[in-house]
């Protein structure tokens, strides 16, 4: 008996627990932990006879029933290093319904229409900063895809390029005919060599298809594309700081305005936008901005990619709608604390997020909810943290992330977190005193309000959220001298023997 | 000196790639670092004149970004990834172990050259945290043990201490 069956490498589904993963179609069967052994059965039964290997099959059906996979719509479908297999999926047909049927003003209609904020962390709506910079009469213009993504526990933007690398570009394409941008960079870090060579890959088909260059799809639009390599940098996915590095310069934030709508790149308007943002674009041209507006709430609409991890039972990448809960992505997709131990706190946002008790995991994921409980979107980072963690030593290696990566171009930011990783130091060694906690909150508000750029605004985060809803762990460290994790007040002994 | 050469034949390749222009000196850093293994200031100067850029623009990049190296690294690397889902599933305790065990600090080598041990802030695997890099290689889900016997693996069976 002969069967034919076509076995292709597809970007991550998502599952990274349970990997490896093989998803056998038609029928989306998905197998775990697949080995060689396993691989062979797999064939003999499934393949051959038609009977699938119900025991090796993922059964963790809610991981996948509260998602909604618009931007990862062909994440772990298609072979990312085939551009037929993206066309075949639909691919560049929103940039073809562009250029035959739609002028840039109707481009940016829809998207302004589909209520779609930027990915990246601060939420602006991404049709009005679209209509910013094709309103200004300076040229050329550029764009800037933001595949920095500095937040250490979040690789979101990583599988959507190693998954999907055309959706990044045509998304990029579509701004560009809307803004009238012929040239455009994606900024990525270079610890993603995979996602790199992914995408220089795609470029190079994108390029031979006349998808990218001069006379794109027989048209007179033409927009160029190369790739810009961070060096390990959180702050230079601030917009004004990578502008800085695509320039060939330190990333160093300056203040705004003048926006880089208005001048960004070589002093002129300029685009940046967040590559999860931009994979959102095709989707909102093909079906139409009010399609997209109806998925999320209101006023957040459409999905958010999440990269789960921490003390957690399903880690990986996830997209849920704007407005699910926490809870349901804590418990009912990421399954809760492993091996019967208790939640403590959700770190939503990144190491400038805010730490969140249990109290508060009904509240709804979107931009402004977030943000009134002092956590961030950020760039969708969620990482679980248990009985195990000790909150004032995360907040601790939260601030010391952040004096790390501070550029030292505005003195709170500086200064202040310098001296609030101080005040942690003595803390988590048994010389804290109660004044310590007036200072780090006093400090906390002054880097916020004081700082130049996101980073500083953003990094005192976690002291305000654990010193808000954890207060009573900073007292029994300084009064009782006490960590209920275990984790501080190692002499300095204990710690060389260490 | 004949490897030098072609390494020099190698940058300049990359220079003219890039048609000296400025803008593109990460990049050419990036390679110029694959080319010679770390930055020494001959090469910074070589750079900076080849660009027509002051040694003290160019030195100020090298140093701002982390990726650059400026020193040479031991002959095998380990780079532990302090990342939050690392850190927060116990990295610092793999960090401690390798630290005691070879007798290194993060951020430098072992008195014979032969290991560095490095830090980076996220290489993007969180879902497998801990991960800790042996010489190009992830090792996601790290403990103590399986780290520190890799490590006396390609060390090539230098006896452990203890
Ligand atoms: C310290 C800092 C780091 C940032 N890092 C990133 C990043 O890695 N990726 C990103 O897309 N945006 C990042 N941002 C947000 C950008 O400044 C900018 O808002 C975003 O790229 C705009 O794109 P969007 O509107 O599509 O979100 C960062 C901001 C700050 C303050």
């Amino acid at each position: 008996m002969e069967k034919e069956c076509k076995v292709a490498r597809t970007g991550c589904i998502g599952t990274c627990s349970v990997g490896p993963a093989v998803l056998v179609e038609p029928g989306d069967y998905l197998y775990q932990s697949v080995t060689p052994d396993k691989v062979r059965e797999i064939v003999r039964d499934h393949i051959v006879l038609g009977l699938p290997v119900k025991d090796m099959l993922y059964k963790n059906e809610a991981y996948f029933q509260k998602q909604h996979r618009l931007v990862l719509r062909n994440a772990g479908k298609i072979d990312p290093s085939r551009i037929q297999d993206y066309i075949s999926a639909g691919g560049y047909s929103a940039l073809a319904k562009c250029l035959a049927t739609m002028t840039p003003q109707g481009v940016i209609y829809e998207v302004v229409t589909s209520g779609l904020r930027g990915r990246g962390g601060a939420g602006f709506p991404t049709g009005q900063k679209w209509s910013l910079v094709a309103r200004s009469h300076n040229t050329p213009k550029y764009i800037v895809a933001n595949l920095d993504e500095g937040d250490p526990g979040v690789f979101a933007n990583r599988t959507l390029a190693e998954a999907d690398p055309h959706a990044i570009i045509e998304g990029m394409l579509i701004a560009a005919y809307a803004i009238g941008a012929e040239k455009g960079y994606i900024y990525i870090r270079s610890e993603y060599p995979l996602a790199i060579q992914t995408l220089q890959k795609a470029i190079a088909q994108a390029k031979a298809m006349s998808l990218l260059g001069e006379k794109i799809l027989e048209t007179s639009f033409k927009f160029d594309l190369e790739l810009r390599f961070g060096a390990g940098a959180f702050v230079a996915g601030e917009e004004t700081a990578i502008l800085a590095s695509v320039e060939g310069r330190r990333a160093m934030p300056r203040p705004r305005p003048p926006y880089p709508a208005n001048s960004g790149l070589w002093q002129k308007p300029t685009l940046i936008q967040n590559v999860e943002t931009l994979a959102n674009i095709p989707l909102i041209v093909q079906n139409g901005g009010h399609w997209f507006s109806k998925t999320g709430t209101p006023k957040c609409t459409g999905t958010k990619c999440f990269s789960l991890t921490g003390k957690i039972s399903n880690p990986g990448l996830i997209e849920v709608p704007m407005g699910i809960t926490l809870r349901e992505v804590v418990f009912d997709i990421g399954g809760g604390v492993p091996d019967g131990k208790k939640f403590k706190a959700v770190l939503v946002g990144g190491p400038s997020g805010g730490c969140l008790p249990e109290t508060l995991l009904e509240i709804p994921i979107d931009y402004d909810s977030l943000t009134k409980v002092g956590a961030i979107m950020g760039s969708g980072g969620i990482v679980v943290i248990d009985e195990d963690s000790c909150m004032v030593d995360t907040a601790r290696f939260f601030t010391e992330f952040c004096v790390d990566e501070s550029c030292g171009k505005c003195t709170p930011c500086r200064a202040g977190l310098a001296r609030l990783k101080e005040v942690f130091d003595k803390i988590t060694h048994g010389q804290g005193e109660m004044s310590d906690i007036a200072t780090l909150e006093k400090s906390g508000v002054y880097i916020r309000d004081a700082s130049l750029c996101g980073l500083g605004q953003t990094a005192p985060n976690p002291v305000i959220t654990t010193l808000r809803y954890f207060k009573d762990e900073y007292v029994k460290h300084i009064v009782e001298k006490q960590c209920v994790a275990g984790k501080c007040f190692k002499t300095r002994d204990e710690e060389e023997l260490e | 000196m004949e490897k030098d050469d072609k390494q020099r034949i190698m940058l300049e390749k990359v220079l003219k790639e890039h048609n000296y222009q400025e803008s593109a000196l990460l990049e050419i850093l990036h390679r110029a670092q694959e080319i010679y293994g770390y930055l020494d200031k001959d090469l910074m100067m070589d750079i900076s004149g080849s660009l027509n850029l002051p040694p003290s623009h160019v030195y100020g990049v090298v140093t701002f970004y982390s990726f650059f190296k400026l020193r040479k690294s031991g002959e095998h690397v380990v780079t532990g990834c302090l990342g939050t889902a690392c850190y927060v599933r116990g990295v610092e305790q793999i960090m401690e172990a390798i630290e005691q065990e070879f007798k290194l600090k993060r951020g430098g080598s072992t008195a014979d050259g032969k290991l560095s041990l490095l830090l980076t802030r996220c290489i993007g695997a969180c879902a497998m945290a801990p991960n800790i890099v042996v010489d190009d290689e992830v090792i996601g889900k790290a403990t103590k043990e399986v780290v520190t016997q890799k490590i006396r693996e390609v060390l090539g069976g230098v006896k452990a201490e203890t």
